[in-house]
């Protein structure tokens, strides 16, 4: 089948790839555009470890097809730092060691956006059921929901 | 804390920067998405690779017809066992590793690989595997433990005669082994009880569950040189393995150890690699492979399924005065030490005078067991753990009190042999017993649990190399790969042994041409073992570090003392010589006498074992069965915390899968001997809204086998829960589950039984 030329927005940078109709976008952004921040758990939707913002949406790559990134803005980890250092968030996971082996960071960093973007001042509870969609098996969640409040005091409150 | 004072005398140390908490060393990388995982490695000219697996249970292989696959255009390599045959010169055990990875004849399991391929991309790949023509005949299939005890079971590996009975069996069998642990006389100490407790128990099988499929790039040359970039616990036992499968030699395969996404034991065994290797090799082009979760489910990793009896004597005063169990503990299609390493643990938090396990190590037609934190001790912790309530129910104690009563410490015989030094059980059981968890009131259907677990902790071997640069700064090599904060701890040893800030060194993980051997990151060792040999490492930097000093003062050395990280000159004499800092010493080191380095390489003997308690509060809805974990304590010795926040991660991580595998986590096989829950949707882990927050309390019992104290801490926490939930639902619902998991179906059918 012929490929697809699609031309879209990744991290604010206009990028034109080809790609097969039925590629999803994680495999686009992996294996194409070597943007391998964004990461494979299941490749079926359920683990949440390849979440990228689609238009500011929060989404798994792995159900979207690449070519449905056509004219939209792709948010992905690699584009969530300032130009300077790192995002609030990114910096909270850090303090509060919230990571251990790291695979799920990336997709929660994604996803802790997301939800600070729509709700800055989140519950606990609300914190634990918009991010029941990312899976972490190392860190019991624990240390990931103190990041989580962190970063949503510190953009509230900003220094 | 625990009213007991440690002893820690023989460490000698006020700790500067042990015990504190900076950022981690990889963390910017992992929090911007710059850190390589193992599908996050890319070759010019890499293909693409795909394992096609058997849809049968249990299957004679009459035929594998790989031609049409081979003529498809883009399509580089085929291989089957024919390509990987069998070097290992009657080691039986790693021709069951390649029988694991590639099926020799017969398919022993749902997913058991019997061919791949490697091609231009993973379509190609995909068409391919659909051109493959086996032939299977289909055999009778058995997936439960004692189902396959049974005389007419369907037989799994018919080489397979019991190890550990006399007269040694003349018939094949699927009981792989029986072994047994214990002391005293087990009949006499029945015989004085006042009560006696006899259960039985189930666990089903689970899975690690680590978000990272398993992935590797293998690169073999026409040279018979490789290298392999792999995701791995032990890259150079991957090597060793993976060179003797495939007849190479042993220098000439670099392994590379990419960054981890978990791996609990699952990413100890070799899975796939050698068929990445063989396909490469025949291709004479790099080849990647990885598995779709659907594969790391169905053939790689999961833990024993296991089925349990337990007898508790105890007599009025509250003592227990005899304890047998005996364990039958799955491992699969190949033989394990499953069973074994559960007889080992079943008694080994009590002081016991009279005790026996003894345990069937039995095969499955299921993928085989893997080692899964604590492998095998949360199964034999249920059973027992939820005994052990029931005896203190009968006796009118408090199961807290019941336990501390009975607790081994310091000098009692272990029921797997040994006797113990300073260990942390009966600190751990106090510290529970005063905690304000223990007070807090409870809601209507709630109840609280509580339970014991212990982990042995392993050494092993470990080579570390320190290389100090002309700025001062310092770099620390090491062989355990890094599963969860390993290298920020190790920094702050070298920097606390050197005398340096934390920001001064960097630790790096080597690959396998870089570094002597180390053993698998297993066993709690990464932290005891590379954190044993860094001390030692720095220490002969130190020396190198004096002789320059003596050098560049042109004093004898042993004037030279070496003093809170600066060489000092010792005596009136020298009184007129300043300081001098490692980065001063650094800074002239091209001119006396080039490089500054040290070096370690050891079997880390005197792993301290580890045990913990855990405080478990939850929720039984009584109309659907549904359990809530409301609230979650844990509490372990951790010898010397080194880095607390990681300490404190292990505990909730491994309280998290503990509360997954008791309440939820299963292996659902049907009638046809496949797995019906191959994924996450229906292997369903805790998520974020499954869980409260879990507290955490260091207790530091110090080891006298580290010189810092430190025991392993990355397993322990995975053994109470099953009991401590299952505890609390038995005091939540008045229903007592001896079948984990302890699901919404399992609980209301008990509930409904009760009625």
């Amino acid at each position: 089948m012929a490929k697809v030329h699609v031309q879209t927005q990744i991290n604010g940078e206009p990028v034109d790839f080809l790609c097969e109709p039925q590629q999803s976008l994680l495999e686009v952004l992996r294996e194409e555009l070597s943007r391998t921040g964004t990461k494979e758990g299941c490749g079926t939707g359920d683990c949440g470890a390849c979440s990228v913002l689609l238009d500011g949406r929060l989404v798994c790559a792995c159900l979207v097809l690449g070519v449905e990134a056509t004219g939209k803005n792709v948010t992905t980890i690699e584009g969530i730092a300032p130009e300077e250092g790192l995002h609030p968030i990114q910096q909270q996971f850090l303090e509060h060691a919230a990571l251990q082996c790291g695979i799920c960071t990336p997709g929660l960093i994604v996803a802790t956006k997301a939800l600070l973007d729509k709700n800055p001042n989140p519950t606990e509870k609300e914190i634990r059921y918009w991010l029941a969609g990312n899976l972490c098996r190392c860190t019991g969640y624990d240390k990931i929901i103190r990041a989580v409040q962190a970063s949503a005091a510190e953009l509230s409150h900003p220094a | 804390m625990a009213e007991t004072a440690p002893d820690t005398s023989f460490t000698n140390q006020d700790f500067k920067i042990i015990g504190t908490r900076p950022p981690r060393p990889d963390g910017v990388d992992k929090v911007t998405g710059r850190a390589k995982y193992g599908a996050d490695a890319f070759a010019a000219g890499q293909l693409t690779a795909l394992i096609l697996r058997s849809p049968h249970a249990h299957a004679k292989i009459l035929s594998i017809d790989t031609k049409r696959a081979e003529k498809l255009k883009g399509v580089k390599a085929v291989v089957t066992c024919e390509d990987l045959p069998d070097l290992t010169g009657g080691n039986r055990g790693m021709l069951d590793i390649l029988e694991n990875c590639m099926a020799r004849g017969r398919a022993l399991y749902d997913g058991h690989a019997v061919a791949a391929v490697a091609a231009i991309d993973a379509e190609t790949a995909k068409k391919a595997l659909k051109l493959i023509k086996v032939k299977y005949e289909v055999l009778p299939h058995v997936t439960d433990v004692d189902e396959a005890m049974k005389k007419k079971a369907p037989i799994i590996q018919p080489h397979i005669r019991t190890t550990g009975v006399d007269p040694k069996p003349k018939k094949a069998s699927n009981v792989a082994a029986r072994s047994q642990f214990g002391h005293g006389d087990i009949e006499a100490g029945f015989a004085a009880a006042d009560v006696i407790v006899e259960e039985s128990y189930k666990t089903e099988q689970t899975h690690q569950g680590y978000i990272e499929p398993h992935a590797c790039l293998a690169s073999v040359g026409p040279d018979g040189q490789g290298e392999l970039w792999v995701t791995t616990q032990g890259h150079f036992v991957f090597r060793n393995t993976c060179a003797a499968l495939l007849g190479m030699e042993v220098a000439k395969l670099k392994v590379t150890s990419s960054e981890i996404g978990g791996g609990f034991g699952g990413k100890t065994h070799v899975w796939m690699e050698p068929v990445a290797l063989a396909l490469s090799r025949k291709a004479n082009r790099p080849v990647k492979l990885t598995m779709s979760r659907e594969e790391v489910f169905r053939a790689s990793g999961p833990t024993s399924s296991t089925s349990i009896d337990i007898k508790i004597g105890a007599t009025r005063d509250g003592r227990i005065c005899a304890a047998s169990a005996e364990l039958r503990y799955q491992g699969g299609a190949f033989p394990g030490i499953w069973g074994m390493l559960g007889a080992m643990t079943t008694w080994a938090c009590y002081d016991l005078e009279n005790c026996q396990s003894v345990a069937f190590d039995v095969l499955v037609n299921r993928p085989k067991s893997a080692a899964y934190r604590a492998p095998s001790a949360p199964m034999a912790a249920f059973a027992v753990e939820s005994t052990i309530d029931l005896v203190a129910a009968k006796l009118g104690m408090d199961p807290v009190d019941f336990r501390i009563l009975n607790a081994a410490k310091e000098g009692t015989r272990a029921s797997y042999g040994p006797t113990y030094g300073p260990i942390g059980i009966g600190p751990t059981l106090e510290a529970v017993k005063n905690h304000p968890h223990m007070k807090a009131p409870l809601g209507p259907n709630q109840g609280r649990g509580m339970a014991c677990g212990f982990w042995f902790n392993f050494g092993g071997q470990t080579c570390t190399d320190i290389n100090v640069g002309v700025d001062g700064t310092v770099s620390l090599t090491v062989g355990t790969m890094d599963v969860g904060g390993s290298r920020a701890s190790l920094s702050l040893i070298a920097a606390e042994e050197l005398g340096i800030p934390y920001e001064r060194v960097k630790c790096n993980v080597a690959d396998t041409a870089s570094l002597g051997h180390n053993d698998m990151t297993e066993g709690s060792r990464g932290t005891f073992s590379s954190g044993m040999a860094t001390i030692f490492a720095a220490r002969d930097v130190v020396k190198v570090l004096r002789n320059r000093a003596a050098a560049m003062w042109e004093i004898d050395v042993d004037d030279v003392a070496w003093e809170d990280g600066q060489a000092v000159a010792k005596g009136i004499a020298h009184s007129n010589l300043s300081p001098l800092s490692l980065a001063d010493i650094a800074r002239k080191s091209p001119t006396t006498g080039g490089p500054i380095a040290g070096h370690n390489e050891t079997v880390a003997d005197g792993a301290g074992v580890s045990f913990a308690s855990h405080i478990c509060d939850v929720e039984v809805d009584p109309e659907t069965g549904a359990t809530k974990v409301i609230r979650y304590t844990v509490v372990q010795d951790a010898g010397k915390a080194i880095h607390p926040d990681y300490v404190e991660g292990q505990f909730q991580g491994a309280a998290a899968q503990g509360i997954g595998w008791a309440l939820n986590e299963e292996y659902i096989y049907g009638e046809d001997g496949r797995l019906q829950n191959p994924g996450f949707l229906d292997y369903r882990i805790p998520v974020c809204s499954d869980l409260p927050f879990i507290d955490t309390e260091i207790l530091e019992i110090p080891n006298p086998g580290h010189p810092y104290g430190v025991r392993g801490v990355g397993e322990t926490s995975i053994v109470p829960p099953l009991a401590a939930i299952g505890n609390a639902v038995s005091n939540a619902a008045g229903v007592r589950l001896n079948h984990v998991p302890m699901s919404p179906p399992r609980i209301l059918k008990a509930i409904n039984a009760a009625k």
